[in-house]
């Protein structure tokens, strides 16, 4: 027995088979117990409530939703509220990111002042405080009947704000929206997919040109079918007794959640862009300059997509990390996915069902994210191992 | 004839570093005006315009149309202690004050070794401990559902680096491990932890976990919510320390097994303090990120220092003042993580100088 426990083959097995089997036990044991407990209240387990409805109603929906509507449906709900805010926060966190990145690295004294110290305040403060901060700025804006008229279009007030919008049906916007995926997912396969390897950067350049083209005509031809009869095709909202009729209203606690997570994410993805900037050799410019390229040929065509290349994995967890911070706002009342989770475990007990959802979902989008950016990344990443920084 | 080096004058360098053409003088110029324009608001704003005592509530109430700070002056208490006893707020006042001191002294260079920081952190959070809850040396015991403000932020954080840092080493040993299937284990383990966010780790420790333990196992929900951070915290450390290991040369290891020493001794004397020191800026980082990540225990229901602002603007009397409130919450944080952090960049700067 003891020359068996001298042999290093046999210890290292045993230790492998205890310690999976350890961790497979307390799952296990957690589960049998959670049932057990449950079951004890009178809670069936397994997800035979998905089929139930809920009987309460959701604040802020992107699709139909009614009180007698089942339980997945409520849970879609959600994840497409969090899938939204999470894409409308990356997207200006980028932009913003950007624009601060690019005045940090300007050679301006005065404008990198102002970067600097975007980043800094925006940056060493807390999200969920910001988000406090702007929900309570937003929903102490005035009434509608006094509210703020940005240019007769937009409409400032503490019950929402007013964009304008398109009469046009919602499966169309979606269609349209999958449609612009799609063609920016095939831009991605012809840039990345060694199909393309051999075929000139002139025809590539024309296929992307084509199919981004092909999208756009796809989308008109989509909002022209499903236009709802009878009115203009563009919708204003007005003020019409004691609120605004027409036009989009965005929620305040939706607006709180965007203002924040673009402005803490910019300031982070912002000092990203400013070390990818600073990772381009000098050498580069200086060719560039050599060369009789402008200052703005050299920034738009040399510094701006290496200091990208430079940084995309970096970002690439950014994103991952600002996503799950949208879970936030069920801080303000934004019903979003985690927000629905909770409620539905407060109202059906289906405690444990639900979790793994919750985590299923995140699990599912984190990983899409970054399987697609890393696919990003794998296209326009250096090639072999020259060195060329 | 040779050319001489000349530093460049104070115009000349005004000249380069802000005129240096047209637009760039125009950038400058209009940036300039931005600039003073929202410093001139905010000090007319801020102090100009501002009602500092709690006296003249009834001026700002009416609107001075500048920032009401009599708030704090009337709330600073909720604010700073939460629900803390009115009469032992002087305990929670030094026991802050305790853990700040020892955050500091951890940044000085003599502190630098596994022993000392752990003798420093684990005596500072004892001495903050008893000062907090009492109970011995004559002074009334106060329990944890008491505790709130800036106090409860700061034992929060300090427990959750204190559980969470060996844990992460532990995590980090197991997840490079040679053995397959303990490494493959603890990177899924790993990996599915730092995809979830911290929101909903924290909640299901606070509110399902009840439900899958055993009775003798649930204990206070604030210590369940500190494990479940921890264990959070540990994940993304483990892989920064992991980052630490990776950029070590493979000779480091190989002659040490060559000298003959075991494995723990390659670890804690050979691998572990140069791992830290390469991993030493993310880990800062890391840390920022934990102390601001706090405040999300606000929303589980627990009266941290976010929480206790939220309520000092909550009643009638002082509803309209919920900007200073966030102004004053921010402030403070704000002082707390902009020197961490800019302590990491100068530890960066300096580690960057020793390894050229």
């Amino acid at each position: 027995m003891v020359s068996i426990l001298k042999q290093k083959a046999y210890r290292d097995a045993t230790n492998q088979v205890l310690f999976v089997g350890a961790i497979a036990l307390t799952v296990l044991t957690f589960t049998m117990v959670g049932r057990e407990n449950l079951e004890a209240q009178g809670i069936t387990s397994g997800f035979g409530f998905l089929e139930r409805s809920t009987g309460w109603s959701i604040s802020f929906s992107l699709i139909e939703y009614s009180t007698s509507d089942p339980y997945w449906k409520a849970l879609w709900v959600g994840f497409l509220n969090t899938a939204f805010l999470g894409a409308v926060s990356l997207c200006l966190a980028t932009v913003l990111g950007l624009i601060v990145g690019i005045m940090r690295v300007s050679g301006n004294a005065m404008v990198e002042l102002v970067g600097a110290s975007f980043v800094e305040i925006f940056r060493n403060v807390p999200l969920l405080l910001q988000v406090f901060f702007w929900y309570a700025l937003l929903t102490a804006l005035p009434p509608p009947r006094s509210g703020i008229d940005v240019l007769g279009v937009i409409f400032l007030s503490g019950r929402g704000t007013y964009l304008p919008g398109l009469n046009v049906t919602g499966e169309v916007v979606f269609l349209a929206v999958v449609a612009l995926m799609a063609a920016l997912a095939g831009v991605l396969w012809l840039k990345s997919s060694r199909r393309f390897a051999r075929r000139s950067a002139r025809d590539k350049k024309r296929l992307t040109r084509g199919l981004l083209a092909g999208w756009l005509l796809l989308a008109i031809v989509l909002f022209w079918i499903g236009r709802i009869p009878d009115t203009p095709l563009l919708n204003l909202p007005y003020l019409k007794g004691l609120n605004y009729r027409d036009g989009i209203r965005v929620p305040p606690e939706l607006l709180a959640c965007i203002v924040g997570i673009s402005i803490y994410g910019a300031a982070y993805i912002g000092e990203i862009i400013r070390a990818g900037f600073n990772a381009i050799g000098k050498g580069q410019t200086e060719a560039g300059l050599a060369l009789g390229l402008t200052t703005w040929q050299i920034f738009t065509r040399i510094r701006l997509p290496l200091a990208i290349r430079a940084v995309l994995p970096t970002l690439t967890n950014k994103y991952v990390w600002l996503f799950k911070s949208t879970t936030i706002g069920i801080a303000v009342g934004f019903a979003d996915f985690f927000m629905i989770v909770s409620t539905s475990i407060n109202q059906s007990g289906q405690t444990l069902e639900l979790i793994a959802i919750l985590m299923g979902g995140f699990l599912l989008v984190n990983y899409s994210l970054a399987w697609v950016l890393n696919r990003v990344n794998d296209a326009i990443k250096l090639k072999g191992n020259q060195l060329r920084m | 004839m040779e050319t001489v080096y000349r530093e460049p004058t104070f115009v000349q360098s005004l000249k380069t570093r802000y005129f240096s053409n047209l637009w760039d003088s125009v950038f400058t110029l209009a940036f300039a005006a931005l600039v003073i324009w929202i410093v001139w608001n905010l000090f007319d704003w801020g102090v100009l315009n501002a009602v500092f005592s709690a006296e003249n509530r009834d001026l700002c109430a009416h609107g001075s149309g500048g920032a009401c700070w009599a708030v704090i002056d009337a709330r600073w208490r909720l604010i700073l202690f939460g629900l803390y006893p009115f009469e032992e707020q002087w305990r929670s006042a030094i026991a802050c004050a305790v853990m700040v001191l020892v955050a500091g002294l951890s940044c000085a260079p003599f502190f630098w070794s596994a022993r000392r920081l752990a003798g420093l952190w684990l005596s500072g959070f004892a001495i903050f401990y008893v000062l907090m809850r009492g109970g011995v040396f004559g002074l009334t015991p106060v329990f944890e559902q008491r505790w709130g403000g800036l106090s409860l932020t700061i034992f929060i954080f300090a427990s959750v680096s204190l559980l969470g840092m060996p844990l992460a080493i532990a995590f980090a040993l197991l997840r490079r491990s040679e053995l397959p299937w303990i490494s493959r284990t603890m990177g899924l383990v790993i990996d599915t932890i730092r995809s979830l966010p911290l929101l909903t780790i924290l909640f299901t420790f606070a509110i399902v976990v009840p439900f899958v333990l055993p009775d003798f196992l649930i204990g206070d929900k604030l210590y369940r919510v500190i494990v479940g951070y921890a264990i959070f915290f540990a994940c993304y450390q483990a892989e920064i320390i992991r980052g630490g290991m990776q950029s070590l040369p493979a000779g480091q290891e190989e002659a040490a097994k060559a000298l003959g020493m075991g494995y723990w001794y390659r670890i804690g004397y050979i691998v572990l303090p140069q791992a830290f020191r390469n991993a030493l800026p993310p880990t800062i980082n890391q840390f920022v990120i934990t102390f601001k990540e706090t405040t999300l225990v606000a929303i589980i229901g627990f009266f941290e220092i976010l929480a206790s602002g939220n309520a000092a603007y909550g009643t009638s009397e002082w509803n309209f003042a919920h900007v200073e409130v966030y102004a004053f919450v921010g402030m403070i944080f704000f002082v707390f993580v902009f020197a961490l952090s800019r302590y990491g960049a100068y530890l960066e700067r300096r580690l960057a100088v020793a390894s050229r």
